[in-house]
């Protein structure tokens, strides 16, 4: 029981971690409808990014705006570059160059800062509280479920109650009308880049302390695990990202504890082979059949 | 002459023509060869799947695992259970591990191939990335393929026949030259006839397919099948060479190189598949060639690493500008234009 307690509260803090992860691939899909292969070698530059400023200044903080100002340039940057390149009417071309980033931002990375796992510290302390004398969250894993809370409040009110979030779901749903309309969908498009990339920078940011350390690869995990989450959620439900983050995280967790910690990226696998195959519209999704 | 004969008779040539290079390289260089031709199958599995029915595979790597790990078994089984006479040739354990290697690849690649059937670009490609990312635990589950050092794969020297002719790396080189060819061989006569033609046509327009008689579920995995099959031999191959296979040597970074080899060489094409795979073996080690000229630390960061930057660079490029890759050089050069191709589409695509 003690054991079940602690699981189901350390898969909570990374089901928050990969619920904002899937959340930055829902958000690049609904306004570019694209899956960007590349969000992970993404999200670590910008974890570099905070390395260097939190390395330089003493701050985590300063860090960790450095990371969601990097993910955000860098976000524009890839959409404003290397994705305006080819045409987009059919997925593969996007893909094919989002597999070619990650291989120039990976190994970019380890020619810059060598291929080690450089130890990254977290802001709280990692120790977790004893309720009773069972270990649950540590105030490092409320952090995360804090921050984790606002940023996806902060952007359901930018979706839903703002004039710029109008606009950006009106030129991801109809981008022809909304051109019409005096959207400018191509600047919207890039906006909604900015928002997904500077989004999975931070979940990775989150992430890094957490695991064995940073490392140009240390997001690849994360990318898998998060695609698995946005796809059981529906790639087009934000609601769906955040309840099957949590479902995924849970899951993971539990079968590291009970089974294997090796056990927990098939368990993952067989988790996504198993929607795609029955619910490939993922589970939260019932509006519309899915081209892609 | 059918189309099918000629296609045998020139792949017949081209293998005596790469056996006959053998001599003409020392034996790293034969090694490289060995390994090249390893991938090549694997790219021509994958230009095929990808340029004709537009589904992105990122984890032909596993499938090569797979066809690697059945290999081995088959082989290390099939040499324990013969008596010695017959073992002590090779052949019967050989050919029983490239058995292996194709009933591993191909079950889960028409595992992987019903999935495909049912999924759409992304999807799939994500579903074969989690495959790849997952291959290490599954060494860790699954017994029979040893955790993460891998297993060894039985050594086959040179025959006697030939030992005063031949190093063992030309041996090998030549054994990869005959499998590569048997296993690419059907998917050019795959690709040439009817088989082909549906596939083009699922990718093409679903529907219109559908509408002619053509059902785009079994052209979808059987195109995958075909794709593993060869793949798996490609695994075979490589085991063959290097005599062991471990999940490391199938991480994500060689099944993206795959990619690149399919891409770099033109997706469809299998000359070009040729091409690419020749480039991703050759490429890191001129590369690091290079490299090692550096100053020790410096040089050390970019072993390994410069020349993934650089494929990086160039698929990017080759998907921008240049759709029809290294394949659509041919076309520019004053060669007689061959009018038996099929016309094929710039970029294939998936809609």
């Amino acid at each position: 029981m003690d054991r079940l307690v602690f699981l189901l509260s350390t898969g909570l803090a990374r089901g928050a971690v990969l619920a904002l992860f899937a959340l930055s691939l829902v958000i690049v899909w609904r306004s570019a409808r694209v899956v960007n292969f590349a969000q992970a070698a993404m999200a670590i530059v910008a974890v570099y990014a905070a390395f260097a400023i939190t390395a330089a200044s003493g701050s985590y903080w300063l860090g960790l705006l450095g990371a969601l100002t990097a993910g955000a340039v860098l976000g524009a940057l890839v959409e404003r570059g290397p994705m305006r390149l080819v045409p987009h009417d059919t997925p593969l071309p996007g893909m094919i160059v989002a597999i070619g980033l990650v291989m120039v931002l990976q190994s970019g990375l380890a020619i810059g800062f060598g291929p080690d796992h450089r130890p990254m510290h977290a802001p709280f302390s990692q120790r977790p509280f004893l309720l009773g004398d069972v270990p649950v969250l540590s105030p490092y894993d409320l952090f995360v479920l804090a921050v984790a809370a606002v940023v996806m409040t902060v952007l359901a009110l930018l979706f839903t109650k703002t004039s710029l979030g109008l606009r950006l779901r009106a030129a991801a749903f109809a981008p022809e009308t909304s051109r019409l309309l005096g959207v400018r969908v191509p600047r919207l498009v890039t906006v909604g880049w900015m928002l997904s990339v500077a989004t999975a920078a931070l979940a990775a940011l989150l992430l890094v302390p957490t695991e064995l350390g940073l490392n140009p690869h240390a997001a690849d995990l994360l990318f898998v695990d998060a695609f698995a989450v946005a796809v059981v959620g529906g790639l087009d439900s934000p609601v769906g990202a955040l309840v099957a983050g949590i479902i995924v995280g849970v899951l993971g967790s539990l079968v590291t504890g009970y089974v294997s910690a090796s056990a927990a990226p098939l368990a993952v696998l067989a988790l996504l082979t198993v929607v795609l195959l029955v619910r490939p519209g993922g589970i939260f999704a019932a509006r519309e059949a899915r081209t892609g | 002459m059918s189309p099918t004969a000629k296609t045998t008779l020139r792949a017949l040539a081209l293998t005596l023509l790469a056996i006959a290079a053998t001599f003409g390289l020392d034996p790293f260089r034969n090694y490289q060869l060995a390994v090249a031709a390893g991938c090549f199958a694997a790219v021509a599995g994958l230009t095929v799947l990808v340029g004709l029915t537009g589904q992105l595979s990122l984890g032909h790597a596993v499938l090569m695992a797979a066809g690697g790990y059945g290999y081995a078994i088959a082989a290390t089984a099939a040499a324990e259970a013969l008596p010695e006479s017959l073992a002590e040739s090779g052949v019967i354990p050989l050919l029983a591990g490239l058995a292996g290697a194709a009933l591993a690849a191909g079950v889960l690649g028409l595992l992987l191939g019903l999935a495909a059937a049912r999924l759409r670009g992304p999807y799939l490609a994500g579903l074969t990335l989690a495959l790849v990312i997952a291959l290490p635990s599954a060494a860790n589950v699954i017994p029979a393929l040893s955790g993460h050092q891998g297993r060894s794969a039985p050594f086959f020297g040179v025959p006697d026949a030939l030992s005063a002719l031949i190093v063992v790396e030309q041996w090998h080189a030549w054994l990869a030259i005959v499998v590569a060819a048997v296993a690419v061989t059907p998917l050019v006569v795959l690709r040439g006839g009817r088989a082909g033609l549906r596939m083009r046509s699922v990718l093409g327009d679903e529907t219109a397919a559908r509408l002619a008689g053509v059902d785009p579920r079994r052209v979808k995995t059987g195109a995958f099948t075909a794709s593993a099959l060869s793949a798996g031999l490609g695994g075979a191959v490589l085991a063959i060479a290097t005599q062991s296979v471990s999940p490391g040597a199938y991480g994500l970074g060689f099944s993206l190189l795959l990619v690149v080899a399919a891409v770099v060489g033109g997706l469809g094409s299998i000359g070009g598949a040729a091409a690419g795979s020749a480039l991703v073996v050759v490429l890191p080690w001129l590369v690091d060639q290079l490299t090692s000229a550096l100053p020790a630390g410096f040089g050390q960061r970019l072993n390994g690493t410069l020349a993934v930057l650089l494929f990086g660079v160039v698929v990017i490029a080759v998907t921008a500008a240049w759709p029809g890759g290294l394949a659509h050089l041919r076309h520019r050069l004053p060669w007689p234009a061959r009018t038996a191709e099929p016309p094929v589409p710039v970029q294939n695509t998936e809609r």
